[in-house]
């Protein structure tokens, strides 16, 4: 299978590798995949005092797209609030690597890596309920 | 040292250049149809045909008359199991084979099934090789045709072909080999094995694509059906114009194999060891299948929490295959070791190398400091390296199937 340059790019210099300390109340993990399914994506997001993402990593096992993917959006959310950075679509993931068809559930992943890592940052915070209560 | 590095030769091998030599003429000047009766034209390209007939059963150790030319190991494959089953079919409607054949075979299997007959899909024991008694188990009064590999396409495991065939005999049931990775690489007698139908293809020993040949025995005669109908070639058992330039390559692939197979196979497998010698120190490597009842040039290995396809990206100047059917479009991981009873995970890992007549050693250890450097960094990037690491028990964490 060709892949696109832009891939082939994040494949070979993927951004922001590495881990965070789980623990750390300022950081949000997400894991999202299954080893089953030859996909795993474990993706970070250290949150300032303004709620603003100010730093990713990542860590992925997966194809070339699965690993390019996550490491586009660690370059995307950071600078972004957490409402903003929820609001990341798969489709631009796909577009912006240009993803053939086989390889959408990669970007789809990535999308859902980004929400479980927000989910979780605001579970730590009590924000979840908080939001679920003014949704109400 | 020329890149990319070609270890892919159970997918296909170059035409060997004393091939090609002996090919060219067959196009240009000696272009006469074999099946012209009336000059010389047609005269000398029957001889040639007969020539490489000769040089192709004397590989297997078969007359020659027991050649049939096809056009490959598909049509092979079809013509064996399809023809013998329509012949056979007053005798009973029941096939047995294996879960770790090609395409080839199974769904050619499921064609029969949808044509009425049945089918036993037989899983091999986690080192590749069918459990005999577990054959002889599956066997039925209404069983007509066997179909079991020689040798396997993806971990290169050497089936027990003399004692099926010894089974099969003994209860009157044909039996088909795809001996497809076999010729040219182990030794085929078919005055020693009992088998019926067998197929081989030229352009994995170093022949040209699209040139086959299934061998029909005689003693004790064995029946097909034809499948494709026309002038009457080969005997009525598969008529369409013989390509002359295509069997001449054939018959001249066989004739060498013949000749170098023994010192070959020697180097072969020295490369091979020094490529699993290359890479099984280090941790989590599992080589996939038996590494004794294999032929030489197949290492079949899962690298444990790298995803093969990203492997293969990775090693890029290396071409080999993923177990794990990725690349072709499909998300399913290898069949082949899913039926091993490889996990998912581990069957999504591996790699197929498969090394051949123009590997050399410097190429090998290209390949192994390559890989050994890219595997390091695939596994900085994997959180599962990470949790293995750090001790989880990967089957115990709840994934989210997707």
């Amino acid at each position: 299978m060709a892949y696109s340059d832009k891939v082939i790019d994040h494949y070979e210099n993927p951004r922001n590798v590495g881990s965070f300390d789980k623990s750390d109340e300022h950081i949000g993990t997400g894991m999202v995949g299954a080893p089953a399914c030859g996909d795993v994506m474990k993706l970070q997001i250290r949150v300032n005092a303004q709620g603003v993402i100010e730093d990713a990593r990542f860590k992925t096992y997966g194809c070339g797209s699965a690993i390019a993917s996550s490491s586009l959006v660690t370059e995307w959310v950071k600078g972004k609030t957490l409402d903003q950075a929820e609001t990341i679509k798969n489709t631009q993931i796909a577009e912006e690597l240009a993803l053939p068809p086989v390889k959408i559930h990669c970007s789809i992943l990535a999308e859902d890596a980004i929400k479980a890592a927000i989910t979780d940052y605001r579970k730590k915070h009590g924000l979840e309920a908080e939001k679920q209560a003014k949704a109400a | 040292m020329k890149l990319p590095i070609y270890l892919d030769y159970s997918a296909t091998t170059p035409v060997d250049p004393r091939v090609a030599q002996k090919m060219i003429p067959f196009l240009t000047e000696h272009f006469g149809n074999p099946a012209s009766r009336s000059h010389a034209f047609g005269w000398e390209a029957e001889q040639a045909v007969e020539e490489a007939r000769g040089h192709v059963a004397a590989l297997l150790n078969a007359d020659p008359k027991e050649i049939i030319w096809t056009s490959g190991a598909t049509e092979g494959n079809n013509l064996a199991i399809k023809g013998a089953a329509h012949f056979y079919k007053g005798k009973g409607k029941h096939i047995v084979t294996m879960k770790t054949e090609h395409k080839a075979v199974l769904d050619t299997v499921r064609e029969l099934e949808r044509q009425g007959f049945e089918a036993t899909y037989l899983d091999p024991q986690p080192d590749g090789l069918l459990d005999l008694e577990e054959f002889k188990a599956a066997l039925r009064p209404d069983t007509v045709l066997v179909s079991v590999m020689m040798v396997n396409n993806e971990t290169g495991v050497i089936q027990p072909i003399a004692e099926i065939g010894e089974i099969c005999r003994a209860k009157g049931i044909i039996f088909h080999c795809d001996a497809v990775q076999a010729a040219g690489k182990i030794p085929v007698d078919l005055q020693k094995l009992k088998v019926d139908l067998l197929t081989v293809t030229a352009h994995k020993v170093y022949g040209p694509k699209g040139i086959g040949a299934l061998y029909v025995r005689r003693k004790p005669r064995v029946r097909i059906e034809a499948q494709i109908h026309g002038g009457g070639h080969e005997r009525g058992l598969r008529s369409g114009t013989l390509a002359t330039h295509q069997i001449v390559g054939m018959g001249e692939a066989f004739r060498i194999a013949k000749l170098e197979i023994g010192a070959e196979s020697e180097r072969i497998r020295a490369l091979r060891d020094r490529l699993l010698n290359g890479l099984k120190d280090m941790e989590e490597v599992y080589v996939n299948g038996d590494l004794e009842r294999r032929i030489p040039g197949n290492l079949n290995v899962s690298f444990n929490f790298v995803e093969g396809e990203s492997l293969i990206m990775a090693i890029k100047d290396v071409a080999v295959s993923s177990g794990s059917a990725c690349t072709s479009a499909s998300l399913e991981p290898s069949y082949v070791l899913r039926a091993l009873g490889r996990s998912d995970e581990l069957a999504h890992s591996s790699i197929r190398f498969t090394i051949g007549r123009f590997t050399t050693e410097e190429e090998i250890d290209y390949a192994v400091k390559l890989l050994r450097a890219k595997i390091g960094k695939l596994r900085e990037l994997s959180p599962l390296w990470e949790m293995y690491k750090e001790g989880v028990d990967l089957n115990s964490v709840q994934w989210a199937a997707h």
